[in-house]
């Protein structure tokens, strides 16, 4: 009898059920938090006006920040050391405060909180380190548990949720080790589940990559979008590298010496850079002219015998290189690809095609690509 | 060595522990929360208090910067008050602990300031409160250095303790002094120093064993 009415009891509660698979508990308890951001919008972040100056005197860290960063979008923020990166992270949640203006996440004033409110607010904002920033002296598990320890969550709590953040990050077989045995790409692992596990609506990323190795860049960077479609979490990620905002921002700022240099989509930001910090910042990534074709390069075409013009097409973003209509323009002139730097970022191919074209055909060039120039002359090998 | 003697010996050794070993555990009781105060109220602390930080410290200075003989005999007026005399053992602990307390207060507070700031970073980004700061950062992560701080204190106070016969609190160095050097008797004195090299041997290795079980990790 009484075992009929536990049952009864039991069965108006749907999230009661899913506790015998570890797999079905794994994503339930974050996707709750996720259900919770799309509903409040709790995951914006937006800056008003703000400028940080640390000593009186000095040059401001950050001046005159307008920006607003959506719920659930991967924001990067790129710049040399010294642009004021740091500075724009911590001041989410604030480690930094603002010397002028605001700074909202979820619609909250983050510098006009008391200690207890900024506490919370910290509590729904997670963060993870270059240096992973683990206590030496805790396992896995006693470091990912922190953040509910001291939130003084019970016990079966917070069993459950370290559980289920560290089968979340994969490394549900390393809760006992310490930090001390765990290879860098772990630590990181743990961070994230540390960061993770009090089910925050935002999460940022202090240069979170720039210790490790490229295999477990690649690793976490997967990582982090995974959680960023899986949670609904935004994520605010600063770094030096493009190569990191290429692979999983959305949106990307560029800070040059503490100032908005230019702020829009990944694609857009990559194909068509419009400030000089930018392009500066894209300079390693893009390979000049292949140095064989640099060397034999003229400005004119050659007075005797053929030469070879040295077509550049760029592609921003808009269209995509129709090969059916470069043979068509180009059919009677040799078009040869000598080198092709395409890349698709946000469903936007963008890069550019290196041909060689056979001068004697006076090329047709336009309609091929948004952009395309004559580079120069070759003489022609036959 | 005749039997009187080895009793003197072991009589002596047991003053010796008891003197080290209850102004050790002042030292520790009160040291650790001075070296915190110290660390959270620094400029670049949790807590900043300057007027705090540098009366504390100015205190701590004026102790560590008494030779103990002297902190011994200045001490008598406090000792009496404290035990109700100022001989034997019981009188030495008094000016004993208080002259290692602020010893180990800043040598724990060397290892409290070499937590890695990111730490404390990371524990604030995580929404501790500054009393957690100390309590799940500060301490645990300066531990193998506080031990480590706590064996050379431990070890500095046996060595006082031998002058604490000053105030006839026995004791290993009084033994020493008494029957060692005004009686001649090198047997004894050098009994004596075979003993004291034995416990300084013996609280060194058991400090540097747990430092090490708290670092292998």
């Amino acid at each position: 009898m009484e075992a009929l009415f536990a049952r009864a009891d039991a069965a108006p509660r749907p999230l009661a059920a899913p506790h015998w698979t570890p797999k079905f508990v794994e994503p339930l308890m974050f996707d709750r938090s996720a259900e919770r951001d799309r509903a409040a919008g709790a995951g914006s972040i937006s800056f008003r006006g703000v400028s940080k100056i640390y000593a009186e005197g000095a040059a401001p860290a950050l001046a005159g920040i307008d920006l607003a960063i959506e719920p659930g979008e991967i924001f990067g923020v790129i710049g040399r050391s010294g642009a004021g990166k740091s500075t724009l992270l911590r001041l989410i949640n604030r480690l930094e405060t603002a010397t002028e203006g605001q700074v909202l996440v979820g619609g909250e004033d983050v510098g006009a909180l008391d200690e207890g409110r900024l506490v919370a607010l910290r509590r729904r904002v997670g963060m993870i380190f270059q240096h992973f920033n683990l206590m030496s002296a805790k396992t896995a598990a006693e470091n990912v548990a922190l953040p509910l320890v001291v939130a003084k969550r019970p016990r079966a709590e917070i069993e459950t949720r370290v559980r289920e953040a560290l089968a979340l990050v994969g490394l549900t077989d390393k809760r006992d080790a310490y930090p001390a045995r765990l290879s860098g790409g772990q630590k990181q692992r743990v961070g994230i589940a540390r960061a993770l596990v009090a089910g925050p609506d935002v999460l940022l990323c202090d240069e979170a990559t720039s210790a490790l190795d490229p295999e477990s860049t690649q690793s976490i960077l997967a990582l982090l979008k995974d959680i960023n479609r899986r949670l609904g979490l935004t994520i605010v990620l600063i770094t030096h590298e493009m190569s990191v905002i290429r692979e999983v921002c959305d949106r990307v700022l560029v800070l040059d010496k503490g100032a908005i240099a230019e702020v829009g989509p990944v694609w857009r930001v990559f194909g068509e850079p419009r400030h000089e910090a930018t392009r500066t910042l894209l300079r390693p990534l893009a390979r000049g002219l292949p140095e064989d074709v640099a060397a034999r390069l003229q400005p004119h075409p050659a007075p005797q015998g053929r030469s070879d013009a040295i077509v550049e097409l760029a592609f921003s973003g808009e269209g995509e290189p129709d090969v059916g209509a470069l043979a068509a323009a180009l059919g009677g002139a040799k078009p040869r690809i000598l080198s092709a730097q395409l890349d698709r970022i946000g469903g936007h191919t963008q890069g550019r095609l290196l041909l060689a074209v056979r001068l004697a055909a006076a090329p047709q060039l336009s309609g091929l690509a948004p952009s395309s120039k004559v580079l120069g002359y070759v003489a022609a090998d036959d | 060595m005749s039997p009187q003697m080895i009793d003197r010996l072991l009589h002596g050794l047991l003053d010796t522990l008891t003197m080290v070993g209850a102004s050790a555990l002042v030292a520790l009781a009160a040291g650790v929360p001075i070296a915190v105060l110290l660390v959270m109220t620094a400029p670049d602390g949790l807590s900043p208090a300057p007027r705090i930080n540098r009366a504390l410290a100015a205190v701590v200075n004026g102790f560590r910067a008494t030779p103990f003989i002297v902190l011994l005999v200045a001490l008598l007026p406090l000792t009496r008050l404290v035990t109700g005399t100022t001989i034997g053992v019981w009188a030495a602990i008094v000016p004993l602990s208080i002259s290692a307390t602020p010893f180990f207060a800043r040598i724990a507070e060397v290892s409290l300031r070499e937590v890695d700031a990111g730490l404390i970073e990371a524990a604030q980004a995580m929404g501790c409160r500054r009393r957690q700061i100390v309590r799940h950062v500060l301490l645990p992560e300066a531990l193998p250095g506080i031990v480590g701080g706590f064996t050379i204190t431990v070890v500095t106070m046996i060595g006082a303790s031998a002058m604490a016969g000053a105030v006839g609190a026995g004791g290993l160095g009084d033994l020493a002094i008494r029957y060692g050097y005004q009686r001649f008797d090198t047997t004894v004195m050098a009994a004596v120093i075979v003993v004291l090299i034995a416990l300084v041997c013996v609280v060194q290795f058991a400090g540097d064993l747990v430092v090490r079980r708290l670092s292998a990790r």
